[in-house]
């Protein structure tokens, strides 16, 4: 296969540059090797959309926070993914934080961000009842958002698809040669033994914690990426709107601390940890949750480890100097786009624009469609709709009156829709609809969604998987057992 | 068994039962009796019967039907009981809001999104299962952990398996059960793990699910990681102190490909709070009368959404009088309000119900915090009655009668169990 | 007994003092106690029993030691139904010895429905006098 680009990670960035690729007559292809897009380090990261103030002056880091944030609203626009201008609050608990809350604002008013403010104890505690009183001032900012990162991941790449860019899934790249046109990519396709070949003028590396080993390929490296751990846990659904806007403690050199997120779909999360792990190291902790619960008790004490109901670990990808590796390497036509740790999911559609000015520079021609489609449809989301949308909807087609999750409230028709736009698995139903993140954990509606995969995707129930690859969930009767 | 479809919902019922398990059904029994006429039951399996269809072993219905049964044939009887007592059931249906007004929306295959109004309420949701994410077992999150509840489905009504080689978290009869009904498939049960001092389910569920098939128990131990990067690779299990916490210093590997956990059920009170019931900390449930009403008028509640049981005998007959109350609550027939509080006194966790009367008889279920043998029932000062034996896992139920009520005049009762010496005078 | 131990019930491997002369031990189902019960054989022929609190475990002693039974469920395939495994159970219990062999018999059938509540789907199984029950009606889906 011939492409002009080849994005390699299907992560939120390489989502995005791919969703901006897609503008332009060109053939792109997003190699993946897991089996949907969005399942590595982005599904597992904390959803928020910085305001914009928290990164430091003259960084790469902060100069793209603020500019994507601003780009988010006409993303979700375009492509309806669940996201929400939440407003963040950075607390102060003595004199020395309260010092570095006005830095923080200073800092974030040169750089244009709207609406930052102070607010003293009574406002908090108007605001945010549940936030502790031991604050002694908090820096608002309503630039701040939620996001479900998984979300977008989808949306992007199904706008992408849309307009052209191909998506190569379950494919692990083996190596890379320069070739006379641009670049020889050898891929596998999941546990096959022979490699298939993807040539392509332009690569991109957006490989998250393995694009040092990619870059190293051709020689276009020179930079090792490490992986930090994240432990993130998630509350009962009971706990909605206990704190309205995303709490931050006031920040570290490494870290931006534990806190208090109110995610899109209500669900409060706490977290993340920050640890050195292995690059395959994605187990929770002891440590780590006595860790967390204790920092966000901090800034809510009515928190409790009685209200959790799952846990999960992410892995941010970590360059030597802690900044964005973003833009031409030392191979023409090799262009960076590594590190990408927090903020960003925030910088993506910011991060995008500069790896196709780089593109660009490096030779690409880029000429727009006229046919460019931004938009994708909006996906059904049957708890959201009015009753007069959820009769229509359900006198159309009765399978959005059956209920598969009934802790999320998510219907057969959703799950169906959610297989039809990618959904191979049991977490690629989970991250497009939610069902399976309630509190009962998959219990209900985990058989169901098995029988719609398995009706769908014409599979036996035996071959339904969690993920790919070997996470199977049920095994055959056992020959003249027992 | 399969009941047929109604085939019109009509837009007001005299009494609406949410749940069609054994709670469910026994309820709208009830409510029929006591003279509600359109009674209906909305379940949201393509069948009637709750959590016994996937309960094949026997156990069930001792009390109630007179004979053993298995959890399959204690739900057919059932669902023909209620049948017979033309009760209305809906099935593949799902109560997505119940208002303060006894308006309910449900959504349903056959009808699509409809509203109904009841003159009662009767909420028999049942429980949900505790899961891993409740105790944060930390590890890896594979394929291969799933709920006991989870597996059961699984093999007994899906005819697949979840593994090949299981360890399962919780002594619990769920667990002990799966553990004889996974072996008799051949997968392979490596051990059952136990983080108390004890087991928690019925003797002959440790003689015929473990000792029968030479399955180790080991008591105060717990599993302390999840290995695996898509599937289950193996779990590390660790002894406790008194305090549970883990030795790691003595933990060790099990290879295995599949987690059962087993470690209790909750009641399932989603439409509980949508509706602001008051509900008891210690249950979880909501707080109930002696008719079992709950803090809003004309909503009634029973069965494990009350509060967990153990014998489904149980969750009949308190579901029967539920659904007694809600038809007397439909058909304008006043309840006279109860006027005896019994509050949990030393090691009785808690009482349901909470409240009672002192002109009927009532059965009266506990629970106590420790095992005690042989022990006394005490009710405040006017009654009390020796008990062979009591344990944490098997509800103790009081018939009060009015006569043990003659002469008292207070507002308040004390129920207490405590243990007595041997031979005394009881 | 006035401890409540409840721990799995198993002591030791049953002593053999002589080869005529041993002690079997067995937990007692019939109420919560669970009484450690053991039963001393000589020759062939039960000498005492211990440890039981009441007449119910002694008998349900001298049963398990004699001649345990246990009552079998499992399921069995099924085609054209709701599901496609019907609950089965033998309609009294059958030597313990049987249980495996039971099950293995059961797991080689295939049904058709409809099925009725109570109906055999094995007589007499394996020879033990007892027939295996459909536990539920499985109409035709």
């Amino acid at each position: 296969m011939r492409y002009d680009v080849a994005v390699i990670g299907g992560g939120v960035i390489g989502c995005a540059i791919a969703r901006e690729l897609s503008r332009y007559r060109l053939r792109a292809v997003v190699i993946e090797r897991e089996c949907e897009v969005g399942l590595g380090t982005s599904k597992a990261n904390s959803g928020i959309i910085h305001a914009g103030h928290h990164g430091a002056e003259g960084t790469l880091k902060g100069e793209l926070e603020w500019r994507g944030n601003q780009m988010w609203d006409a993303l979700a626009d375009d492509l309806h993914f669940g996201f929400r201008r939440v407003g963040d609050l950075t607390c102060a608990f003595d004199e020395d934080q309260r010092a570095t809350l006005r830095q923080i604002m200073e800092q974030g008013q040169r750089r244009g961000v709207p609406g930052l403010e102070l607010w003293g104890p009574e406002r908090l505690r108007r605001e945010e009842p549940h936030l502790s009183h031991d604050i002694v001032e908090a820096l608002y900012a309503p630039t701040a958002g939620v996001v479900n990162p998984y979300e977008a991941c989808f949306m992007l790449a199904e706008s992408a698809v849309r307009n052209g860019v191909d998506l190569a899934l379950e494919r692990t790249v083996r190596g890379i040669r320069r070739s006379e046109k641009g670049f020889d990519i050898d891929v596998v396709f999941g546990d096959a033994a022979a490699p298939e070949l993807i040539k392509a003028r332009f690569v991109v590396d957006a490989a998250g914690l393995h694009a040092d080993a990619i870059a190293d390929m051709v020689d276009a490296g020179g930079f090792r990426i490490r992986a930090r751990k994240g432990e993130e846990y998630l509350l009962d659904k009971r706990l909605v709107g206990y704190v309205k806007r995303i709490v931050f403690p006031c920040p570290t050199p490494t870290s931006k601390g534990i806190l208090v997120i109110p995610t899109y779909d209500g669900t409060l999360m706490v977290g993340p940890t920050a640890t050195w792990a292995e690059k395959d190291d994605l187990a929770t902790t002891a440590a780590g949750s006595a860790e967390v619960f204790a920092g966000a008790r901090k800034l809510a004490p009515g928190i409790s480890e009685k209200d959790c109901i799952a846990e999960f670990a992410g892995l941010r990808a970590v360059s030597d100097t802690e900044e964005f590796i973003l833009g031409p390497s030392r191979v023409a036509g090799f262009v960076l786009a590594a590190g990408m740790q927090s903020p960003a999911l925030t910088a993506a559609p910011a991060v995008a624009t500069v790896v196709l000015d780089a593109l660009r520079d490096d030779g690409l021609e880029l000429v727009a469609k006229d046919d460019f489609e931004p938009k994708v449809p909006a996906p059904v989301r049957f708890a959201e709709l009015s009753h007069a949308e959820q009769r229509s909807l359900v006198a159309r087609d009765p399978a959005y009156a059956r209920l598969v999750c009934r802790c999320e409230i998510v219907t057969e028709g959703e799950v169906r829709d959610a297989i039809e736009r990618g959904a191979r698995t049991l977490d690629g139903i989970k991250f497009r609809t939610r069902a399976g993140m309630g509190r009962c954990q998959g219990g209900f509606c985990t058989w169901g969604c098995m029988e719609l995969l398995h009706e769908r995707l014409g599979i036996p129930m035996t071959a339904v998987t969690k993920r790919g690859g070997d996470s199977w969930v049920a095994m055959e009767r056992l020959e003249g057992a027992p | 068994m399969i009941t047929p479809r109604p085939a019109h919902l009509q837009p007001r019922y005299d009494v609406v039962v949410v749940g069609g398990g054994p709670a469910g059904l026994a309820a709208a029994v009830g409510a029929r009796e006591s003279g509600a006429e359109r009674v209906l039951v909305i379940d949201r399996e393509p069948e009637a019967g709750g959590i016994l269809q996937q309960c094949i072993h026997p156990g069930f219905g001792l009390h109630h039907f007179g004979e053993e049964l298995t959890g399959p044939e204690y739900a057919q009887r059932a669902i023909v009981q209620t049948l017979e007592h033309d009760v209305d059931v809906l099935s593949s249906a799902y109560v997505l809001d119940v208002a303060t007004d006894r308006r309910l929306k449900v959504t349903s295959r056959d009808h699509g999104v409809a509203f109904l109004d009841a003159g009662a309420v009767v909420l028999a949701m049942g429980a949900r299962e505790r899961t891993r994410g409740a105790i944060r077992i930390p590890g890896d999150r594979p394929a291969g952990v799933m709920t006991a509840g989870f597996a059961q489905k699984l093999v007994n009504l899906g005819g697949v398996l979840p593994g090949r080689r299981a360890v399962i978290l919780g002594s619990g009869d769920i667990g002990l059960i799966m553990a004889r009904r996974l072996v008799l498939e051949g997968v392979e049960v490596e051990g059952v793990y136990e983080l108390m001092p004890h087991a928690n389910g019925l003797n002959r569920n440790i003689v015929q699910c473990l000792h029968d098939y030479d399955i180790p128990l080991h008591l105060s131990t717990t599993v302390v990681h999840v290995h695996g990067g898509e599937r289950v690779q193996k779990v590390t299990v660790a002894p406790v102190d008194d305090a549970y916490r883990p030795d790691l210093g003595r933990a060790r590997d099990v290879p295995c490909d599949t987690l059962l956990v087993s470690i209790g059920l909750i009641p399932d009170n989603e439409l509980a709070h949508r509706l602001g019931l008051r509900l008891d900390p210690v249950t979880t449930g909501p707080v109930v009368t002696s008719t079992m009403e709950t803090t809003r008028d004309g909503v009634f509640a029973c069965g494990n959404v009350v509060h967990i049981h153990d014998l489904v005998d149980y969750v009949s007959q308190e579901s029967m009088l539920a659904g007694r109350g809600a038809g007397a609550y439909a058909t304008g027939t006043p309840t006279p309000p109860d006027n005896v509080r019994l509050t949990p006194g030393e090691n009785v966790r808690y009482c349901v119900p909470p409240t009672i009367t002192t002109d009927r008889e009532h059965t009266v279920y506990m629970r106590v915090s420790k095992p005690m043998a042989p022990c006394t029932l005490h009710l405040g000062d006017v009654y009390q009655r020796p008990l062979r034996y009591v344990f944490p896992g098997e509800m103790v139920t009081l018939k009060v009668r009015p006569r043990f009520l003659e002469g008292f005049h207070g507002g308040s009762l004390t129920v207490s169990i405590v243990p007595r010496e041997e031979g005394g005078s009881a | 007994m006035s401890e409540e131990r409840r721990d799995d019930g198993r002591e030791a491997a049953d002593a053999r003092v002589d080869v005529d002369h041993h002690v079997s031990h067995y937990l007692c189902i019939g109420c919560p106690l669970g009484c450690r019960l053991e039963v001393e054989e000589e020759a062939g022929e039960i000498v005492e029993i211990r440890g039981q609190s009441c007449k119910k475990g002694e008998v349900f002693a001298r049963q398990e030691h004699t001649d345990p039974r246990r009552v079998v469920t499992t399921t069995v395939a099924i085609d054209g139904g709701l599901w496609s495994r019907l609950p089965v159970k033998t309609a009294g219990d059958v030597p313990k010895g049987a249980v495996v062999d039971v099950c293995r018999l059961l797991h080689e059938l295939r049904l058709e429905a409809p099925v009725t509540i109570g109906q055999v789907v094995a007589a007499d199984v394996l020879g033990t006098g007892v027939d295996v029950v459909a536990s539920r009606d499985m109409p035709r889906a």
